[in-house]
């Protein structure tokens, strides 16, 4: 119980505390031995988000994107952006399907999509985490477009509204993980964008995102302010006969490739993976110490880093930043 | 998700308070613990295409020819329907009626039926004013007819529209609207509510004189329907059968349309009302005390027009036409398919929420010999096997029963309770001392005949209607009623449901048990 003294008197303050209406003001209570029938959701992958795609709303969030977002990316993680010649005489709809280090990945992505794909985008979200009130859905929906999609499957009910909205020209965002890197590491990609893909035949473009982890990664207290660079790569399509598994595996290989470009530069980049020698995106498979160590201190850069031995090391490193 | 039955809700801590319809408005009671709540089902899912639907009975009947081959040129034809007392609350446009008499007219136009005169059974109800008809039938069927005296009302007092066919094995007079008893086919479109309607009743009730129905509205024939809505039960329906038999065997063909339809009630801005309680959502809350609190400050009057305006968006859950007994056990099963909820044994209380409306008000007022009729006619007797109140238990009823009646549509009612019930309230001397005087009077006759009026004997057969549940309990208590007319009425008032139960208790003894019909929506109690 929790009192507080004002002179000679004593104050309850848990008599203070609103008590909680009784119905009809307030919820009805259930009786015993009755079965409650489940509320028809309106949350999670039930969503309904059909009115952040009119016209009106399309507006409200083009004047957002480019007055409030785009500006704010710009100014707190200015993106290095690469390969945008390779979406050249590309129309929408288009997938593009990103690695997924951070909340900042989408904003970072619609600021740097070219503007044919820009606004009129939607992003493949979370339906657990960012439609699980109405209150968040409806924010997000508005702000980036999302839908809600489950991570761990293709559920029939998301699969076919993506499918749907790239049948109607809408391009797709999304992140094959299925979330944000817990370690740094990728997670291994899911087959949804590959399905979405050869279900409608859009081409799907891979994208990879450095840097954004760094600024707000997982479990981030704080942003930090920092440059990010995004690399966009060939559009795949599926080949004759081709799967969404083998597809999803293609999908993997040229976002490692894409990593591997930005830490190196295209040309080691392309031997390595004609050569199959492209680090993959899941880091490698040892102790996770090692593959923490192996993800190198967290500076400016994403460079991978082993660590520093000895002095002779740290001399070296400081006369290369000179 | 198909529709849930309904079912017995035993009250515990965690139950919210119960919705009562309280006349035209309603409350929320809190029910003792252990009392036990009687829900009604969901509605039934409506036919898709209730058109199709008709065409198809009228072509592939049970136990007749399909309409079309019944139908020749030079022939008399006679379609009869049910009047403004079905269904209840009216239902929205168009109406079950409209859309299965356009179907019998189209098939009697390609027949090239001339001769068709429309008629509606009314008994002994008030005739139909011109919207009620327009509403029931439709412009076209309306505009088409009227002008030219072809849409009629069933006038029980016509002597020279009425024929005698015979009397019964029990010595009952069967006399008919002549048109539709020498016509070379007689179609009957019925709607069915509750499973009292239809079946011979339709024509032997809705077609018949006073001196036919005196037969079986009658005390001793409610006191020997237990239930009237048991048809294997009710001596109500074993009269109406005799009469129906000696109708067929009289050369009358009767093909019979039959329609149920599901408890979807109330429109949307009042679903709540056809709620469980603890499913009620927030916007059901704000309805509810929106709409209370709105109703508490509004005029009698005005309040009565909102809900009398009140459309109900029922649906068609099924249609069977041919012979009258055979269509009529389907209709039977389709009523028990929506209505029946299984209830195991009686209580010593029953409570009731009476609304704004029953058969004898539509767009009028429910006064309190009505309000009588609801509770202890129709509420009392939906059950089948064993009422769910005990032989001398107290049925509380909540209404406010004003002493207020509509002298255009109820002028015999209220003669009937400022004499008749002043002098006694016990049916069998009703019966024996005054019915007579006010079914003959011949002021009440040309009301009846002329105006809107119902018949001069109908307050009495509102008074019978509720006899065997007078003979039943052991006392009424209505709550929240005008005092003095709930005394005239023979009842007990009390001012809350928890004075109520005290009151029970001085009958039944301490710690009753409660049980509480939650209707409308309707439902049928099979008490076993």
């Amino acid at each position: 119980m929790r009192r507080i003294r004002i002179g000679e008197r004593t104050l309850d303050l848990d008599r203070l505390r609103p008590r909680p209406a009784s119905f009809p003001w307030g919820s009805p209570t259930h009786p015993g031995g009755v079965d409650v029938p489940e509320e028809e959701r309106r949350t999670g992958v039930d969503y309904d988000t059909a009115w952040s795609r009119r016209y009106p709303t399309r507006v409200a969030r083009a004047f957002f994107l480019e007055g409030v977002t785009r500006p704010l990316v710009h100014a707190v993680i200015p993106p290095n952006v690469v390969g945008l010649d390779l979406l050249d005489g590309l129309e929408p709809p288009v997938i593009f399907a990103a690695n997924h280090a951070s909340h900042l990945d989408t904003p970072l992505v619609l600021s740097t999509l070219p503007r044919r794909f820009r606004h009129r985008a939607v992003v493949a979200a979370a339906a657990d985490y960012f439609f699980d009130t109405r209150w968040k859905g409806a924010v997000w929906s508005f702000a980036l477009a999302a839908i809600p999609m489950e991570r761990t499957r293709v559920s029939r009910r998301s699969a076919d509204l993506a499918a749907e909205l790239i049948g109607d020209g809408w391009s797709l965002v999304i992140y094959p993980e299925g979330g944000r890197t817990p370690d740094g590491w990728a997670q291994p990609f899911h087959g949804g964008a590959a399905y979405l893909s050869v279900r409608t035949g859009a081409p799907l473009v891979p994208v990879h995102i450095a840097g954004t982890r760094r600024a707000l990664g997982r479990g981030a207290r704080r942003l930090r302010p920092g440059p990010t660079r995004v690399t966009f790569g060939r559009p795949l399509t599926a080949g004759p006969g081709e799967d969404a598994r083998r597809l999803a595996g293609r999908l993997e290989a040229e976002v490692a490739a894409l990593a591997d470009e930005g830490r190196t530069d295209w040309w080691q980049a392309r031997q390595r993976a004609a050569a199959g020698h492209t680090p993959p995106l899941a880091g490698p498979d040892a102790a996770p110490w090692r593959r923490t160590w192996a993800l190198g201190p967290a500076t400016d850069t994403e460079r991978r880093r082993w660590p520093e031995l000895g002095r002779a090391d740290a001399e070296r490193s400081r006369r290369r930043r000179d | 998700m198909s529709p849930r039955p309904g079912f017995v809700l035993e009250v515990d801590r965690s139950t919210p308070a119960t919705l009562m319809w309280h006349g035209e408005g309603y409350r929320l009671e809190r029910l003792p613990t252990g009392a036990r709540v009687v829900y009604p089902p969901e509605p039934l899912e409506p036919l898709a295409d209730p058109r199709g639907a008709i065409r198809h009975v009228l072509e592939n009947p049970v136990d007749s020819a399909p309409l079309s081959a019944l139908l020749r040129p030079g022939m008399r034809l006679t379609i009869a329907f049910d009047d403004v007392s079905l269904p209840l609350p009216p239902m929205r446009r168009p109406d079950i009626r409209q859309q299965i008499i356009e179907a019998v007219l189209d098939a009697a136009a390609a027949a090239g039926v001339d001769d068709v005169v429309l008629v509606a059974a009314l008994a002994l109800h008030r005739r139909m004013t011109e919207p009620e008809l327009r509403h029931a039938l439709g412009n076209r069927v309306y505009d088409s007819f009227a002008p030219h005296g072809l849409l009629t009302q069933h006038d029980a007092e016509d002597p020279d529209n009425l024929i005698h066919l015979g009397v019964t094995d029990a010595g009952e007079d069967v006399e008919l609207n002549k048109r539709a008893a020498t016509s070379d086919l007689l179609v009957y479109v019925n709607i069915n509510l509750v499973a009292m309607d239809g079946g011979h009743k339709s024509v032997a009730t809705g077609l018949a004189s006073y001196r036919s129905l005196r037969h079986h509205h009658n005390v001793r024939t409610m006191l020997h329907s237990r239930s009237f809505m048991d048809q294997h039960r009710s001596e109500l329906h074993s009269s109406n059968w005799r009469m129906g038999r000696l109708i067929a065997e009289s050369g009358v063909k009767v093909f019979q349309i039959e329609t149920t339809v599901n408890t979807d009630t109330f429109p949307e801005q009042f679903s709540f009302l056809s709620k469980r309680e603890w499913e009620w959502s927030a916007r059901d809350r704000v309805g509810f005390l929106a709409t209370s609190s709105a109703l508490a400050r509004t005029p009698d009057r005005v309040r009565r027009q909102i809900f009398h305006s009140m459309r109900s968006p029922i649906g068609l859950t099924s249609v069977q036409a041919g012979e009258v007994e055979a269509v009529h056990a389907l209709t039977t099963e389709n009523v028990y398919r929506q209505q029946l909820v299984e209830v195991d044994g009686q209580s010593d209380v029953l409570t009731m929420g009476l609304p704004y409306i029953c058969p004898y008000n539509v767009n009028s007022i429910m006064n309190p010999i009505l309000v009588m009729c609801l509770g202890l006619g129709y509420f009392f007797n939906l059950y089948r096997g064993r009422p769910l109140v005990r032989q001398g238990g107290v049925l509380i009823m909540s209404h406010p029963t004003p002493w207020a009646f509509d002298p255009v549509f109820h002028p015999s009612y209220i003669d009937f309770f400022e004499q008749v019930l002043a002098e006694t309230t016990d049916p069998l001397e009703i019966e024996a001392k005054y019915e007579q005087s006010f079914a003959t009077d011949p002021w009440y006759i040309h009301l009846y005949r002329t105006g809107h009026a119902y018949h001069g004997v109908h307050p009495f057969y509102m008074w019978y209607w509720g006899a065997h549940a007078l003979d039943h309990l052991g006392r009424v208590i209505v709550v929240g009623g005008d005092p003095a007319a709930v005394r005239r009425l023979g009842f007990k008032s009390a001012s809350s449901m928890a004075d109520a139960l005290e009151m029970a208790e001085d009958v039944v003894g301490r710690d009753p048990s409660i049980t509480h019909l939650h209707a409308p929506p309707l439902l049928m109690a099979d008490v076993r």
